[in-house]
């Protein structure tokens, strides 16, 4: 085994410090007593119960994950069809205007996008509040996800569903019990994405939520704005709890499921 | 049937609430200057047929463009975003490439660890990791309270709300940006390249500016797109770390449309940006595509 040069153990060692060392700054002086966020005055969860008991918070809170999980489970579906359209659909009028379509929302910078979307749901006479963040949303999260979900696509062996359909499953068929379980980890981490950036978008969020809807990072931020808040740093100490515990669970289960591939395919081997 | 069901969904989709809105912006940026409430002129009347087309056409003028050119704030916001943009690539490139050429070089077993290390900032919220900065930073927060501590310093240093900071706002959220594609190419590489300039009298050093770094330019120019786009529109960091003295066109499209409440200036600002922005998006996309021929 190669062993690495003092160069590389101190580059990777400062680089990782300074990727995780605010994070856990955050966290150790979410615990912090005092009002006073950068002075250590002893050990309280005082804030965390602030935190709980303000229905401002818990509103926004359950804004957000309304919004979360019905604007990335609609993306999901849209996106998985916008990659299907662009790998497998091969030429049609205006595909060109398609593949820009997908492709450009995720480089278009987000005051951009809210602006318009703003500027369209104005226009039609659209009462602002959670159907038009969930739009919102929508539209350029799908799009991550056909990106996603489309490099899947292309990289399968397109063979299993020919075999599918002239063993006479119709295309439907063969798209439920062929290809779409081949693409399911990549459907899957697509929703995971389009969730997490739902959950996180401020900016768009603000130009699309009326009074009647306000989301989380709205909220943190207005209340940030002026300074760091100790609120803020237990809700900000949940949150990277809730993507850490995620984040375990997510790697034990890829292990699990390498693990019984590779038993099956002892196991396939050995029948042979 | 099946077949345009499937391809009009999200067309459809994609037309009504991505292209649709656009045009509407490029509309109100060629409408009339005004701090009054929409519709703006001119309208469009469909019922008048081909006239009322014509018509509309020969009322959009360019009025909120001289404007913006002749309020030199607007000339000052982009060009500072495009500085800002371009020192912080810069930077983000001086601190990711080590760690991704040490993540190329780490025993084999090691690099899933260490991927997952970088990736998992990736799904903390974005806010959450920017306002992280503002208890470090601020003047009476932990970076200043431990230099005094040291005694390196006696005055506390103002570092929030100076472009300092936003610099490392920016290095800090989009790090890994640049580490992944970085990695991507160096871990591709082959050692026997070094071997064999080391047998023919390079010096480390010197293989490494004569074989790795020319072989890993393709995932360089790639991180830096990827960090110099996205933080020329940025928002988040500059309103949070920057000071009011912090021009990023960004801010300035938000405070004209949310304080100001001009929205064709809005528009119009909107409409420069991604005039802006074409240029690196296509030289992007061209070095994308040129490393999948390369692959293919």
């Amino acid at each position: 085994m190669r062993r690495l040069s003092l160069f590389n153990v101190t580059s990777l060692s400062l680089g990782f410090a300074f990727l995780y060392l605010p994070m856990i700054i955050l966290v150790i002086y979410s615990f912090n007593a005092s009002k006073l966020v950068t002075v250590w005055a002893g050990f309280s969860t005082r804030w965390y119960g602030e935190l709980l008991s303000n229905e401002a918070f818990l509103d926004a809170a359950w804004v957000t994950i309304r919004v979360a999980v019905m604007s990335s489970t609609v993306a999901t579906v849209l996106g998985t069809m916008a990659a299907w359209v662009l790998i497998r659909m091969g030429r049609f009028p205006g595909r060109t205007l398609f593949s820009g379509m997908v492709y450009a929302p995720l480089v278009m910078p987000e005051v951009i996008t809210g602006l318009s979307l703003l500027l369209l749901f104005i226009g039609i006479g659209l009462d602002r509040g959670v159907l038009t963040i969930v739009l919102a949303h929508t539209t350029f999260s799908m799009c991550y996800v056909s990106v996603v979900v489309s490099s899947r696509l292309a990289s399968f062996d397109q063979s299993l569903e020919e075999a599918a359909l002239d063993l006479g499953c119709t295309q439907w068929q063969a798209f439920r019990l062929v290809t779409l379980p081949i693409i399911a980890p990549a459907v899957i981490s697509g929703w995971l994405l389009a969730f997490t950036l739902s959950l996180d978008d401020l900016v768009i969020a603000s130009f699309t939520a009326g009074p009647s809807a306000t989301t989380l990072p709205i909220k943190i931020f207005s209340s940030i704005r002026l300074g760091v808040s100790p609120e803020i740093n237990a809700l900000s100490t949940i949150m990277i709890g809730i993507v850490a515990v995620g984040v375990v669970i997510a790697s034990l289960a890829t292990k699990r499921s390498v693990l019984r591939q590779r038993a099956d395919e002892h196991a396939a081997a050995r029948a042979d | 049937m099946r077949r345009i069901f499937v391809i009009a969904v999200p067309y459809l989709w994609l037309l009504a609430l991505f292209l649709v809105p656009f045009l509407i912006v490029l509309k109100i940026a060629l409408s009339d200057m005004a701090l009054a409430i929409p519709p703006y002129a001119p309208t469009l009347d469909f019922q008048a047929g081909w006239a009322g087309i014509k018509a509309f056409v020969s009322e959009l003028d360019f009025e909120n463009f001289t404007f913006l050119a002749s309020d030199d704030l607007y000339w000052k916001a982009y060009l500072s975003s495009l500085r800002i943009a371009l020192v912080s690539t810069f930077l983000t490139l001086l601190i990711g490439y080590p760690m991704a050429y040490a993540m190329a070089r780490s025993p084999e077993a090691w690099r899933p660890t260490l991927l997952m290390l970088v990736i998992l900032p990736f799904w903390t919220s974005f806010l959450i990791r920017v306002y992280s900065w503002m208890g470090i930073l601020s003047s009476e927060g932990y970076l200043n309270q431990f230099l005094l501590w040291i005694g390196l310093i006696d005055t506390p240093l103002a570092i929030i709300n100076t472009n300092l900071a936003v610099y490392i706002g920016v290095v800090y959220t989009y790090l890994p940006f640049m580490i992944l594609p970085v990695y991507a190419t160096l871990e591709k590489l082959d050692g026997q390249l070094l071997e064999a300039a080391e047998d023919l009298g390079c010096s480390r050093l010197s293989a490494f500016w004569l074989v790795t770094f020319p072989l890993s330019r393709s995932g360089i120019i790639a991180g830096c797109f990827l960090v110099f786009i996205p933080t020329i529109g940025e928002f988040v960091i500059p309103s949070l770390l920057g000071g009011s003295d912090t021009l990023m066109i960004g801010k300035v499209l938000w405070e004209e449309f949310f304080s100001n409440r001009d929205w064709p200036v809005a528009s119009a600002v909107a409409v420069i940006l991604l005039l802006i922005l074409i240029i690196p998006i296509v030289l992007f996309q061209r070095n994308e595509q040129k490393q999948r021929e390369s692959e293919g």
